[in-house]
């Protein structure tokens, strides 16, 4: 065939998101958008205890209340449900079960008490006014160093606080490589608890039609199919009967990889009542009911010699998860061990988790999910290392950084790194800032009495989640390609996005393999019973393994495709090529037959090829055979203000490098996303708990979700390495932003105040935290 | 996020507004509605009844005369900061309102449901202290003038009394050698003040005539600095005078305690934002 054939090259470009027209218009359909006949409201009565045993429920007043259709009390619900599911199990690790609705003891603000079925959402919450509780208070334990050290206790029949304690590396060693290296620097930092806010609050609305016996559950989740497998169990219908569908989802975070009591509620009222029971989150029950993120304090130790080589790395880290294990809670602070010893060569490492109970809302992944943890330890510790030694800290991580020669690279937690050129990335993002030229343009205004500083921050994650043996339900995923009878194509995935993009970055894959326009694929997720199979979309997979699911259809495809053209052409399937939409004779390009012509052959099936089945269509599973590890170098500019001790925040440069880039502005919007949300754990978002174990930033008029003008306009390059792990070369891109970017802040405000004597300053750095370092520095009171 | 059930009305006039208020004793009046209706969605509120000001004629206009600038109590803080009339007359009030939380809240909130609703962390208090403004206030009884100084009672209560409606702001025009500046610290989560100081200065022949320094967000009400104005007043508004003023601001006040500041950083925060809104309208009166 000849080039001006050739349809447009699709995989690389800038293609804009087609999902975003109807997103911005308001013609997406969220589950709060579907109304089916009939549909009941659910509204929970919540604790508003942090520990209190209840000692009576009362519903008469609101069983008796105008549209009160039914409704659940705890008794009711353990007799009738499954508890709700923890997937993650550690070894010796506690896992005190809840149902989706308490009776005896509660043990977080938030926790749901007593459920409310009614005509409408507002006769719901009036009648959740009536319902009285009565609650014997008891002590609660907010602080988890506390809680370790014989606080009251969340589970009194655990006797103990402790969850699970789980070690990683070699103890001996690290502690060898500590006590005999030249220089040891401690640091306790405390990573803070977050609250994840999708624009979207958790909604399900569970349907289940008494003839069939079905149960349809539309569900604000990032994991549909994990999801009708877990609440079928939790719900007790067959899991044949459920099918679960994530309509539009106004992100998730990592916040919605979960199964909620509320799921299992209004399944459970549905089926009772049989009708449409619908249950929409408020932004306060939010902030209390959804999974809280990170809340892992570090203590750790940073051995090196004078010249600033790395010895040895020990960290104890205390994780507070909360008073319950949600589905991968105990697994998340894991995956900061696996991840402890980031970019650097580090002879002897070794980490202790401590994952405690404290009366407060459970934890689980939040975008990042442990490793932006590892990233800060590790880099701020990098930082303090270097002004201990007195050396800049590009030399000191550049001295320290695993060779661009030296993949793939075996870690001391055991992973192995696929790929990676930290040196490249840093030099880049380097000549962005224009380093040196900074550094003394920072003297010269210190001179002035101005505090600029610029901070590093080189990271790796681990994404591509992930070889299944790493994940309690599988780590696989599975995509369908179908040519349609018309030649039209429909790509089928299990990953289930919710703001990534795979309606275009997968339809570009398949457009540009098959050589039919953009227009003429049409990506399917999200749908128990439209994709066979699937996990979702969690861990940066989405492209990296469910990507490569799609990949291997389409191989399976093309096969297939050249079987019926060569039977139809009377050549051997070896002479075609598969290209632009056609096949053609390798020798005699002229002879062709197009896709449309193929799928006709195939479906009408009148004169089939030997050994092969009608239709033109093919599932695959992809097994990853290892995650992918993702890099970059971030370097934030700040001014601080040391008359209030508010911060500017002048520049970002993130330079990332997640392998070969399928849309380039998809991965721009990633990397923005994500590092409005590093960039605000480090400078606006502070999960406070009072003594009382009541949330203090339970709005979002307290807790700070920064508004564009709270940014400054990013700027953003890329290096390209691939992985080998996959066929796409593509190592995943949606955590990133959030890795690599909060040590980065951190980092640039110690630089800024250096002169003054101060050494650190704990998240989230609150301008008054800020003045209060800047005169403890000083050694007065301001 | 889910208000108890409330009656609706939406009068054409004032009289009529007025006669629902006193009729109803749970009403309340609704203006731009961003402080109300959150409160009633957390059900911190349920009045029975809304009577909606939007239909009222007359209050939504900004003209000047005598010597003054009357602004009706329905007009937008997006009115405020676009108004040529107040930008040439009156900065301090287009300054103000520029700060206020994003543009769609501009465009609802309005001038008199920020004033009476007086949230201890709001902008326009302090505008309205620093340029001395009179308040209108319409009941049953007729209509009453309230200065600004007298109209900040406490935390969330007002001179008004419950039948009233701010029907106006009115404010002097500031004369010849007059500087002001707004210097606010916002919370970065409400974009409300943690501290806002409003400055304004009178210069006449090199000296401070008058000063008026207004602090909002520290204390239960935003509140006149007596003692850093005085300090100001006579001086040539240097930088020394202007740094001694500044530290009185907060004298003699019990600051707010809250998860955005402790009280003594408010207390350093008022010394500080002080200092900056008086250097500035010193510099604009220059």
């Amino acid at each position: 065939m000849t080039t001006q054939e050739r349809p447009p090259k699709l995989i690389g470009e800038p293609i804009k998101r087609r999902e975003d027209p109807r997103l911005i218009t308001g013609q997406g359909s969220y589950v709060d958008d579907l109304q089916p006949l009939g549909t009941l409201h659910l509204v929970i009565v919540r604790s508003p205890y942090a520990h209190a045993r209840v000692t009576g429920i009362d519903v008469s007043a609101a069983r008796n209340a105008p549209g009160v259709v039914a409704v659940l009390t705890p008794e009711d619900v353990q007799q009738s449900t499954e508890p709700v599911p923890v997937a993650a199990q550690l070894e010796g690790m506690h896992m005190p079960l809840r149902h989706a609705l308490t009776g005896g003891e509660v043990k977080f603000v938030g926790e749901p008490v007593v459920a409310i079925v009614a005509e409408d959402r507002y006769l719901a919450a009036d009648a959740a006014e009536l319902v009285e509780v009565e609650y014997e208070e008891l002590p609660a334990v907010i602080d988890p160093e506390q809680a370790l050290e014989g606080g009251p206790l969340v589970h009194d029949e655990l006797g103990t606080n402790l969850c699970v304690v789980s070690p990683i590396g070699d103890a001996e060693a690290a502690a060898r490589a500590i006590e005999g290296a030249e220089v040891v620097i401690k640091q306790r930092l405390m990573n803070q608890r977050l609250i994840p806010n999708p624009i979207e609050p958790r909604a399900v609305l569970a349907h289940y039609e008494p003839g069939p016996g079905t149960l349809t559950v539309w569900s604000s989740t990032q994991i549909p199919h994990l999801l009708k497998t877990l609440l079928s169990a939790c719900a007790r219908v067959p899991e044949q009967l459920v099918r679960v569908v994530a309509p539009d989802v106004g992100g998730g975070f990592g916040c919605k990889l979960n199964v909620y009591p509320e799921e299992i509620l209004a399944a459970l009222a549905s089926r009772r009542l049989e009708r449409p029971v619908k249950f929409v989150e408020t932004r306060q029950e939010n902030y209390v009911a959804t999974i809280h993120g990170r809340d892992l304090i570090g203590h750790l130790e940073l051995g090196a010699k004078r010249d600033g080589t790395l010895v040895g790395y020990r960290i104890k880290v205390i994780a507070d998860i909360g008073a319950y294990q949600h589905l991968l809670t105990a697994a998340i602070p894991t995956l900061t061990a696996l991840m402890l010893q980031g970019v650097y060569k580090i002879p002897a490492l070794a980490g202790e988790i401590v994952e405690v109970f404290t009366n407060k809302t459970p934890t689980d992944a939040y975008r990042g999910a442990g490793r932006p943890e590892a990233t800060y330890y590790l880099e701020r510790g990098m930082d303090l290392l270097a002004a201990e030694l007195g050396m800049d800290p590009v030399e000191l991580r550049r001295k320290n950084f695993i060779g661009a020669g030296e993949f793939p690279f075996d870690t001391q937690t055991g992973l192995v790194y696929d790929s990676g050129d930290y040196d490249a990335a840093l030099d880049k993002a380097l000549a962005i800032v224009g380093y040196d030229d900074f550094r003394s343009e920072q003297a010269r205004l210190r001179e002035a009495g101005r505090y600029l500083g610029v901070g590093f921050s080189t990271y790796v994650e681990i994404c591509g989640v992930g070889p299944s043996s790493a994940l309690p339900a599988g780590g696989w995923e599975a995509g369908t390609v179908r040519v349609e009878r018309t030649g039209k194509v429909t790509v089928l995935t299990g990953v289930s996005p919710h703001g990534q993009g795979e309606e275009t970055s997968f339809a570009q894959i398949a457009a540009e393999r098959l050589g039919v326009g953009i227009e003429d694929v049409t990506v399917i997720h999200g749908d128990t019973a439209q994709v066979s199979a699937g996990i979702g979309t969690f861990g940066s997979r989405s492209l990296a393994v469910g990507g490569t699911a799609l990949v291997m259809s389409l191989d399976k495809i093309e096969a297939k495709a050249k079987r019926f053209a060569a039977h139809a052409m009377e050549v051997q399937a070896d002479d075609l090529e598969f290209e632009a939409g056609q096949v053609f004779v390798k020798d005699a390009p002229e002879k062709t037959i197009s896709l449309p012509e193929i799928a006709t052959l195939a479906y009408n099936a009148v004169d089939l090829p030997p050994d092969t089945e009608p239709g033109l269509e093919a599932t695959s599973y992809y097994e990853p055979g290892n995650f992918t590890f993702p890099f970059g170098t971030h370097v934030a500019v700040v001014e601080v203000d040391t008359d209030s001790g508010a911060i500017d925040l002048q520049r970002f440069i993130s330079v990332d490098d997640c392998g070969n880039i399928i849309n380039p502005l998809i991965v721009e919007g990633q990397i923005h996303g994500g590092l409005a949300q590093g960039i605000a754990q480090a400078l606006y978002e502070e999960a406070v708990y009072d003594a009382n174990g009541q949330l203090l930033s339970g709005s979002l008029m307290d807790y700070a979700v920064p508004r564009a003008d709270q940014l400054p306009s990013f700027e953003l390059a890329t290096t390209v390495t691939p992985t080998g792990v996959n066929p796409l070369g593509a190592k995943g891109v949606g955590e990133a932003g959030t890795i690599g970017s909060t040590p980065a802040i951190v980092n640039a405000v110690v630089d800024a105040l250096a002169p003054l004597g101060v050494q650190h300053i704990e998240m989230m750095l609150r301008p008054e935290r800020v003045l209060d370092a800047i005169q403890a520095a000083k050694g007065g009171a301001r | 996020m889910i208000p108890a059930a409330f009656e609706y009305a939406a009068p054409d006039s004032i009289d009529e507004a007025i006669a629902l208020l006193e009729r109803n004793d749970d009403a309340k009046l609704l203006a731009g509605g961003h402080s109300l209706l959150p409160l009633m969605k957390l059900r911190l509120a349920a009045p029975s009844l809304l009577v909606d000001l939007r239909r009222v004629s007359g209050l939504d206009g900004i003209e000047e005369a005598n010597g003054e600038i009357r602004i009706g109590g329905m007009v937008t803080h997006a009115a405020i900061e676009r108004s040529d009339l107040l930008v040439r007359r009156a900065p301090l009030l287009p300054a103000v309102a520029a700060t206020i939380g994003d543009v769609q809240v501009r465009n609802r909130g309005t001038i008199g449901g920020s004033l009476a609703h007086a949230d201890p962390a709001a902008d326009l208090p302090a505008a309205v202290l620093a340029l001395d403004a009179q308040l209108v206030a319409r009941g049953a009884a007729g209509e009453r003038v309230v200065s600004a100084a007298d109209f900040f009672v406490d935390l969330l209560t007002t001179a008004l009394d419950p039948g009233e409606v701010l029907t106006e702001v009115r404010v002097p025009v500031p004369g010849m050698g007059s500087g002001s500046a707004y210097a606010k610290f916002p919370n970065p989560a409400s974009h409300y003040a943690i501290v806002g100081v409003a400055a304004r200065v009178d210069m006449q022949d090199g000296r401070v005539r008058e000063a008026r320094v207004a602090v909002t967000g520290a204390t239960a009400t935003a509140y006149l600095s007596a003692a850093a104005a005085a300090r100001l007043q006579g001086s040539s508004g240097d930088a020394a005078a202007i740094a001694e003023a500044a530290g009185l601001a907060a004298e003699g006040r019990e600051m707010l305690e809250d998860l955005s500041a402790s009280a003594a950083y408010r207390a350093h925060l008022v010394a500080v934002q002080a200092r900056r809104a008086l250097a500035e309208a010193v510099a604009a009166a220059g």
